[in-house]
């Protein structure tokens, strides 16, 4: 099952390969990766996408917690959330097709950031479904190249990934 | 006054207690080497650096405190990832300072670099590169804090040659703060709850202990539980001395080469208890078939050992110690709902008891002197009361079997990544930290050779350590897997092997030979009471295997015994 985990780590050297070698090293898959500094600077949010069964999943939330530099592991499994990704999309852009480009383009709230004689890049945001249905309606035309971020994602509503920092627990339920 | 990074190194490791290191010089290390010059730190200048930190790693292992070595840059370096792997796959606390190059050069290819932090980045807890002095004394403190708490691990501390000269000033800090590391050391009261309430309707319970008992000294608090409701005790490699082999209740160590009370008692038992045991293949066998009539316990203060291996129905995160110091208490204040179970394990400790004397651990007397038998005499001539370390392969699995650990932090031996090599150099630093003690490494003639420079280390520093090499001329544990599963083609495992008790001689050392079952004990009392570094060499029946034996990837149950 596919699985969006946010990760916030220390603003570190070398944090990030502790991540991916931990994914590499016991054999987790990662779909995406994103990473970027936070409000606080001394503070890194990374957005991972990854598959597996609840099993996995398990191990995966409690290995990326068990490493020194994590502050905190959000698995949105369990929540109502939003994600977004982007997609910089270059793609044939004929005499007789431009016109249709546009409109596409329009509808999809997506942005033309530039244009050659014979192309057009597309910039566009959205959930994974949007960005499937759109890119399978400019396939036909011809996709020069294509560039995605991987999805962020963030909790619906008034919650907040809080920077609360590791405590010591009395145990946990589910272990 | 501002100080060197050097000075600062010193200073730091003073006011954290460190007594000894074991060290290894080179370019990278000479400001260091030279501010240790004057100060009450015991150097032990090792031969190789492999043996630097297997001997900070025996030194914490017989003692508890944390182990610290000292190399330099590149090869330096790159030679310790053998020791912090066993370490960290053993859970145990050690801090590795490696030199490095100048902070300009490095990633040019300079000369000796290499990338250890990289390196070692998925064989340490956690580790560090110092960039500038300023963070080199807190960097210090929090490896050390990093080391000892939680799950223990190594630590490695990169330092280039430049920040060891560099002048900042120097304050040792008095507390810690690592936002995001907050170990969790006291279990679930509602889980412990259920745990006993479990516990108490089972009437085939069996305890499963690993090295987590041995690491949180929880070891006293086990032998009251366990006698208070009568349940017997099976115990992992990393879990022997954590309860006392001679006691009643105690089953033998399970496993590959498990007694058959201990595989049977788990494949019957309706409720296995473990504690700080992480269910490694070697113990569980196939793991499908491990208990499979039982509900299991999983106390562990990691939590990622919890439900890894095998499903967990009551995890308890937690330090084995205070999770058993709870269950205790729960225990004192509500014998009523414990009556029924304590008519019940009887019957269980019957059928156990049938087990153990209808198949103990044995061996056949014919042939030629038996390894099983040397170790026997090594238990009766020193009472239990040596510090033991082994090697690993067939020497390792008989003295797990053959040897009573009584105490724990006796057994010294590399159980996860199975080093060969450990044993030699883990006694010497086991010796360092109890001068006074006898230190047996049982080793087999294939792994004395694998750090058996160190030989120089323990003569050059007066540590009386003993070797007693199970010399079968063979890698015995790997030929026993070709006499069993490859034909009996004893490929790449047939070895000369040098005279020992002349190696012994000519490192200044003492060398004994064995031959025969009648001199085992007459040479085994004069070699121990020699102060020398001794080896003892002991020509054993080439033939022998250790049994039982579970195949690889067969459950407990099918056991090949003798």
């Amino acid at each position: 099952m596919r699985h969006i985990i946010s990760v916030l780590v220390e603003n570190e050297f070398g944090v990030l390969s502790r991540i991916s070698g931990l994914f590499s090293g016991r054999g987790f898959n990662i779909e995406s990766l994103c990473v970027a500094e936070t409000l606080d600077p001394t503070i890194s949010t990374m957005t991972i996408v990854t598959t597996g069964d609840d099993a996995i999943i398990e191990q995966i939330l409690k290995q990326l917690n068990k490493l020194i530099n994590v502050i905190k592991v959000i698995d949105f499994r369990d929540t109502d959330y939003i994600s977004r990704e982007m997609v910089l999309v270059k793609v044939n852009a004929e005499e007789k097709t431009r016109e249709e480009i546009l409109r596409m383009v329009e509808i999809f709230r997506g942005r033309i950031i530039d244009v050659s004689q014979k192309t057009y890049t597309i910039m566009i945001t959205g959930d994974e479904e949007k960005l499937r249905a759109f890119l399978a309606l400019v396939r036909p035309l011809g996709i020069k190249d294509l560039v995605r971020t991987g999805p962020v994602a963030m909790a619906r509503g008034d919650r907040t990934i809080k920077m609360k920092e590791k405590q010591p627990k009395g145990g946990n339920e589910d272990g | 006054m501002k100080k060197t990074g050097a000075q600062i190194f010193v200073e730091s490791l003073v006011a954290e207690g460190v007594d000894t290191i074991f060290c290894y010089p080179g370019g990278a290390t000479l400001y260091i080497t030279d501010a240790l010059s004057d100060c009450d730190i015991r150097q032990i200048v090792v031969r190789h650096e492999q043996g630097a930190v297997h001997a900070s790693d025996g030194y914490a292992r017989a003692s508890g405190k944390v182990g610290v070595s000292l190399v330099t840059s590149g090869p330096g370096a790159t030679n310790t990832v053998t020791g912090i792997a066993t370490a960290y796959m053993d859970s145990i606390p050690i801090v590795i300072f490696s030199c490095q190059v100048n902070t300009a050069l490095i990633g040019n290819d300079a000369f000796q670099e290499a990338d250890i932090v990289g390196i070692t980045r998925p064989c340490t807890k956690h580790n560090y590169l110092v960039k500038d002095v300023k963070d080199l004394a807190r960097i210090i403190k929090e490896a050390f804090h990093i080391a000892r708490s939680g799950r223990p691990g190594p630590v490695l501390v990169d330092i280039p040659k430049d920040v060891s000269a560099s002048l900042t000033e120097f304050k040792y800090p008095d507390k810690i703060h690592i936002r995001s590391y907050q170990p969790t050391y006291f279990g679930h009261p509602g889980q412990i709850q259920r745990a006993m309430r479990q516990i108490a309707s089972s009437k085939r319970p069996v305890l499963f202990t690993g090295g987590g008992i041995i690491l949180s000294g929880a070891s006293n608090e086990l032998t009251k539980f366990a006698e208070a409701l009568s349940i017997p005790v099976t115990n992992t490699l990393m879990g022997l001395g954590g309860f006392p082999g001679n006691h009643q209740l105690f089953l033998g160590m399970l496993g590959m080469h498990g007694t058959y009370a201990a595989n049977m008692a788990i494949t019957e038992s309706d409720l296995v208890i473990a504690m700080g045991a992480r269910f490694d293949d070697r113990a569980t066998g196939k793991i499908d078939e491990f208990a499979p009539h039982a509900k299991v316990i999983h106390v562990d203060i990691d939590p990622t050992s919890i439900s890894k291996n095998i499903k967990v129905d009551i995890p308890i995160v937690g330090d084995t110690k205070n999770v058993l110091h709870k269950m205790l208490d729960i225990l004192a204040e509500d014998k009523e709902s414990f009556k029924g179970f304590q008519a019940s394990i009887h019957e269980w400790l019957k059928k156990i008891t049938k087990w153990k004397k209808d198949f103990p651990l044995t061996y056949q007397k014919n042939g030629g002197l038996k390894p099983q038998y040397v170790i026997e005499r090594i238990y009766e001539l020193t009472k239990g009361k040596a510090i033991i370390t082994t090697e690993v392969g067939q020497n390792q699995m008989w003295t797990a079997q053959f040897y009573k650990f009584l105490k724990p932090r006796t057994m010294l031996t590399s159980g996860g990544l199975g080093t060969m090599g450990f044993g030699f150099p883990a006694a010497i630093g086991a010796q360092t930290a109890f001068p006074r003690s006898l230190v047996i490494d049982i080793a087999g003639d294939g792994s004395i050779q694998m750090n058996i420079q160190e030989l120089a280390t323990a003569v050059q520093h007066r540590l009386p350590v003993k070797v007693v090499i199970l010399n079968n001329g063979y890698l015995g544990m790997v030929r026993q897997w070709q006499e069993f599963f490859y034909e009996k083609r004893y490929t790449w495992t047939c070895l000369p092997h040098p005279d020992f008790v002349k190696v012994a001689e000519a490192y200044g050392a003492a060398g004994y030979r064995i031959d025969k079952e009648k001199d085992v004990d007459k040479v085994l009392k004069e070699a121990f009471r020699n102060n020398q570094p001794t080896f003892i060499d002991v020509h054993v029946d080439p033939m022998e295997c250790v049994y039982p034996m579970v195949p690889a990837g067969a459950s407990l149950k099918e056991m090949l015994l003798v």
